[in-house]
């Protein structure tokens, strides 16, 4: 490690870095903007300049810039010398020259690096009287607010969005106090990564529409360490919160996960929590289907009572927690436990648990992604699935640009010159898919194939690396695959992806196959396979494929063997066809439901308990690569909600369920489910206890500036409540305790002096890796823990034959999440529910978008809207999952589709209402 | 890429195709195609970069901030003549600030606009390479030199009869 000396002082400092980060990282304050810790340098903002002396006897020294300076041993700089302090107090003096004096009514005060750095950099007072530049602000969609006055030309926004996350939707434009950041025209930001402009931008241009249409500034929002609940990538999240109500989603640095990053259904996606359609109380369905509000203890008695005496299944979640329906399988018993997946996703699961065990790849984290420097994707559609890792491949193709900048010594920091130096050289990314991709302007290779043939193109891929010829392929094929075959064993850690997305478990097995044939050469090989859901991984684990399958339960109720039904946080409406969901729920003498919103299974249900969301419960999720981790309640709910755990325990309790007696908290859930089998032996440790203390004191959810304690509730009542002790976690809702160092699963939002916005992070980081100081835990699930289900499961029947087209899963960002899909903002923005038809498809049906189709399966018929998407192949067609009629169609199943007469087009149903209310 | 939704005329892609034949990607030639639509309409809308970015096969945003940051690809409609008054060092030596002046109180326009009767557009630029006769300006294509209010209002009235020069 070389060392420096600052102003007088020596210091080792990790090689390679620059001047700007190595500061950071010793922590020294040195402003700057254009510079981020991901992003890298392109000196432009002029922020961070420092005196460079040449050697001990020169005094006077050279201004340079810190973050395009490079570390050398011996080197010798100045912070602290009057020269740099005035040059960047003038830098700043000049960036605010067009900028407004408003910060009391800025989105962004509070928590803006430039008040930061306007004050580390002492300027004080403003000499320019003249006018200010103004800019008209764009509607950029109902996610992010514009507000351009406030920029300051640091060019973060569209080095984010452009060079870094891919999207062209967003650029510079004009010149000199012209510049402006903006789209074309008005409209929405079209990248998934949208939201990260917010955080990206180091003033109050790119701010959450939510948070500020019902606005709290950063000192008076109550905030937890999260996870995300989106999808099955458990990115590490801040959501903030007051007046009752989840106010944002800030990202909460995980080097391993997603760093900096999060996407738009992260950060967005979780308002529902204030949702009307939350279940106000624990309530009975009348025969008119209203709701009547019931005693709670009633209500769990009546239920305890029923458990005795009768036959009793429980349905559990992939997107409830771990303890959840660990509490639910105990309450029920194993054998009466059902995952509450559908058959083929559960078969998917199994097998890609199987390539993990099989193949003896690793499965990287989304930081070992981007060090990945060959990729092949079958079948999964990234982007929509999985989004953070979509951004995390961006940057494992730039392995090629950087070896190239490492050829003509250039460090990884220097981004303007490494991206002039590989314009277009990639690291070779090949996927195959049966349509279109959001990453296909990176990869090398593009397949369009059915899912079978992805299948088969993975194997000839695997028998290519073994060595071995596939006379079945074709002479073209034959040198595409060979492409695949030889990048994959060139690339020093090539990795595959694949998934439960594409509902075809011989992808996962040829994926699995082209891994083992890697690792079989010698190769480092990565695997990663993705799940639908946050805790899909999980819940499987959990149940070991001992309990009943979704289909042996509708057996079960046909033959009318079951009296009582508990369903956990799960839309059953969701997982199978509704006539069969239809008949279970009419089976079933009596149906309970714990839900956190209403949906169609609440609505068929006896007995409905409202269960808290993620934001306001403690759990545990294993995420796609086995890792655990734990989200903690944010905030009380203003609802009679609880956490289903503690629901369904004391539940087990009043029926005296031996098990259940002893357990008085999260902690001791948590701890029984990690003795219950080696496979989840571990997850008590992906966080401390409720008893954990620093000198006797635990960690505040609030910031110490939090105010207006008494003023929140002056309507009520101008006496200031004690705050609620908090006796399951080791955090308090509450702004006294300890907020020094802490273990990295115990953050509940950043902040350092001096540092308020997110950028504080650097605080809290140390060494060259910027891993937490205060430590972190990782707790994954070891591939040889693993256990395999051993669940048979028949493969859906194909017709293959020239009348029917083959249903593919399709997955939209917005509209796919059950529960993401009903925030405000999102809602808006979610897809109506279609079928996409190859034209080639619709010319033969006769049909064109906005028409209809009638799909017949082996569910019966399903009437869907036309959505005609030129990039699918024409034998196959899509069917977006997650909305209601999907259910009924299942992935790879063969489609016999006729043109439906009587469907009325959208367009005609809204000019027709128009009529109708003109007459009125 | 589908030529059917693209209105652009066929002078103006047969033009722009000349420039692919030399160019090693399709973007490369955004600012000669920016320059040729604009020679055929007087300026580029909003519209037209749609479509000229479709027929490049980039985003309209990354043509448009190319677009924005030339001042003299016209991104709103522009008079007949454009006067392109140069107000960089020599110039401003040489006395040019006050006929500018000059030049709004004529025509009644300041920097970037256009005339009532669509004849005439001001538009500042630093420089038009002929120091040594400052102050100059541009109108239309042709250079006016050792420019004084006499000969200014001589070369507007000039223009204003003559109409668009080409
Ligand atoms: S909009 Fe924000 S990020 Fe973009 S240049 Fe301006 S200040 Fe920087
Ligand atoms: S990638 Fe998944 S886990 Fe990460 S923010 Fe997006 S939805 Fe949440
Ligand atoms: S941060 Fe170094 S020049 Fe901008």
């Amino acid at each position: 490690m070389p060392t420096i000396v600052i102003d007088g002082k020596e210091y080792e400092v990790p090689q390679g870095e620059n001047i700007l980060e190595a500061c950071l990282g010793l922590g020294l304050d040195l402003p700057y903007f254009c510079w981020h810790p991901a992003m890298g340098s392109i000196g432009s903002c002029r922020q961070c300049a420092i005196i460079q002396y040449q050697n001990p006897e020169d005094e006077r020294g050279k201004l340079v810039m810190g973050c395009m300076t490079p570390v050398q041993d011996g080197a010798r700089f100045s912070i602290t010398n009057e020269a740099a302090s005035s040059f960047r107090e003038f830098i700043i003096e000049s960036l605010m020259v067009n900028h407004p004096h408003d910060c009391p009514v800025c989105a962004e005060g509070g928590e803006c690096h430039l008040q930061d750095m306007t004050v580390m950099a002492g300027h004080r007072d403003r000499r320019y009287r003249g006018l200010k530049k103004t800019h008209r602000n764009q509607y950029l969609g109902p996610l992010i607010h514009h507000e351009m006055n406030r920029c300051i030309t640091c060019y973060r926004c569209v080095r984010f969005y452009k060079d870094y996350a891919g999207g062209s939707d967003l650029s510079a434009m004009a010149s000199h106090d012209h510049v402006y950041f903006g789209r074309h025209e008005d409209g929405k930001l079209e990248s998934p990564f949208s939201g990260n402009l917010v955080e990206v931008c180091p003033t109050g241009v790119f701010t959450d529409k939510h948070l500020v249409n019902d606005y709290t500034r950063k000192w008076d929002l109550q905030s937890a360490p999260s996870i995300c609940p989106g999808c099955s990538v458990g990115c590490n999240t801040s959501p903030g919160e007051r007046y009752g109500k989840l106010k944002r989603v800030h990202n909460r640095y995980n080097p391993d996960i997603n760093g900096y990053f999060l996407c738009d259904k992260g950060r967005f996606g979780a308002t529902y929590v204030n949702s009307e359609k939350r279940i106000p109380a624990v309530g009975r369905r009348s025969k008119d289907g209203l709701f009547d509000a019931i005693d709670s203890s009633q209500a769990l008695t009546a239920i305890a009572k029923g458990l005795s005496t009768s036959k009793v299944i429980g349905i559990g979640s992939p997107r409830a927690s771990i303890e959840t329906n660990f509490a639910l399988q105990n309450l029920v018993g194993q054998q009466n436990f059902c995952t509450g997946i559908s058959e083929t996703e559960t078969a998917l699961v199994s097998a890609c648990i199987e390539a993990i065990k099989e193949s003896g790849a690793k499965i990287p984290s989304p930081r070992e992604i981007e060090r990945c420097d060959a990729i092949l994707i079958l079948g999964e559609d990234v982007t929509n699935t999985a989004t953070r890792i979509a951004l995390s491949l961006r940057q494992a193709v730039r392995n090629e640009a950087y070896n190239m900048a490492e050829g003509l010594q250039l460090q990884s920091w220097q981004d303007a010159a490494t991206r002039n130096l590989a314009q277009d050289e990639r690291s070779p990314l090949f996927l195959a898919s049966p349509h279109a991709t959001q990453l296909d302007d990176i990869a090398e290779g593009i397949f369009n194939l059915s899912p079978s043939n992805i299948a088969h193109l993975g194997y000839s891929v695997a028998s290519l690396i073994e060595g071995k010829r596939d006379d079945a392929v074709t002479k073209t094929d034959a040198n595409d695959y060979g492409n695949i075959a030889e990048a994959l064993l060139k690339a020093e850690r090539p990795l595959i992806i694949s998934g439960t997305g594409v509902t075809d478990t011989s992808v996962v097995k040829a994926a699995s196959s082209i891994a083992s044939a890697l690792v079989a050469k010698g190769k480092e090989t990565y695997l990663s396979l993705i799940y639908q859901e946050a805790n899909t991984l999980g819940i499987t684990l959990l149940d070991q494929g001992q309990g009943p399958s979704l289909s042996n339960i509708f057996e079960q109720g046909e033959n009318n063997n079951i009296q009582t039904l508990i369903i956990v946080e799960n839309d059953l409406y969701r997982r199978a066809a509704k006539h069969k969901v239809d008949k279970l729920l009419q089976a079933a003498d009596q149906v309970i439901v714990l839900d956190i919103m209403d949906n169609e299974t609440c609505t068929q249900a006896d007995i409905v308990i409202p269960a808290s969301s993620f934001a306001e419960c403690e759990g545990t999720l294993i995420n796609f690569e086995g890792r655990a981790q734990r989200h903690f309640p944010v905030f009380e709910s203003k609802h009679p909600c609880r956490p289903s755990w503690e629901w369904i325990t004391e539940i087990g309790k009043i029926s005296s369920n031996k098990n259940m007696l002893e357990w008085q908290c999260f902690d001791d859930i948590n701890k029984a489910c990690s003795e219950s089998s080696s496979t989840l032996t571990g997850i008590n440790e992906v966080a401390p206890d409720r008893k954990y203390r620093v000198g006797g004191r635990k960690i505040p959810r609030q910031p110490h500036r939090y105010s207006g304690r008494t003023a929140m509730i002056a309507n009520l009542s101008v006496h200031e409540p004690k705050q609620t002790d908090d006796t399951e976690t080791p955090l308090g809702f509450t702004m006294e305790g300890h907020s020094g160092d802490r273990p990295g699963e115990l953050i509940p939002f950043v902040w350092a002096p001096g540092w308020n916005s997110n950028h504080s992070v650097h605080k809290l980081q140390t060494g060259s890796e910027r891993e937490l100081k205060g430590g972190r835990s990782v707790v994954k699930i070891e591939s040889k823990n693993l256990i395999q289900s051993k669940q048979q499961v028949k493969s859906v029947s194909q017709n293959n034959d020239q009348d029917h087209f083959i249903a593919v899963a399709m997955y939209k960002f917005f509209g796919t999440g059950e529960l993401s899909s009903q925030s405000p903002g999102i809602i808006e923005l979610c897809e109506s529910e279609s079928i996409e038809l190859a034209i080639e498809a619709a010319d033969k049906l006769g049909v064109s978008n906005g028409d209809g189709v009638t799909a017949h399966g082996v569910n019966g018929t399903v009437e869907l809207e036309v959505k005609i998407n030129d990039s699918l192949i024409s034998n196959c067609v899509g069917i977006i999952q997650g909305m209601p009629g999907a259910a009924n169609i299942n992935p790879g199943e063969g489609l016999s589709l006729t043109r439906s007469e009587n469907w009325v087009r959208r367009s005609e149903i809204i000019s027709s209402d128009q009529l109708g209310s003109k007459n009125v | 890429m589908n030529n059917s939704v693209n209105s652009l005329s066929t002078e103006e892609l047969s033009a722009i195709d000349e420039e692919l034949e030399h160019a090693p990607y399709r973007s490369a030639v955004a600012i000669d195609a920016l320059k040729i639509v604009q020679s055929h309409r007087g300026w580029v809308s909003d519209s037209s970069i749609k479509e000229i970015a479709n027929y490049l096969e980039m985003s309209s945003e990354e043509l448009d901030s190319i677009a924005t940051f030339y001042n003299l690809i016209f991104r709103r409609p522009v008079g007949e003549n454009v006067i392109l008054f140069c107000d960089s060092v020599s110039c401003w030596i040489r006395g040019c600030a006050k006929l500018e002046k000059h030049i709004n109180k004529t025509l009644g326009i300041t920097r970037g606009q256009t005339t009532e009767d669509d004849k005439f557009t001001l538009v500042p630029v630093p420089c038009l390479g002929a120091c040594d006769k400052a102050p100059v300006m541009m109108v239309g294509d042709s250079l006016h030199e050792n420019l004084t209010e006499e000969s200014i209002n001589r070369i507007l009235e000039d223009a204003a009869v003559k109409g668009k020069e080409r």
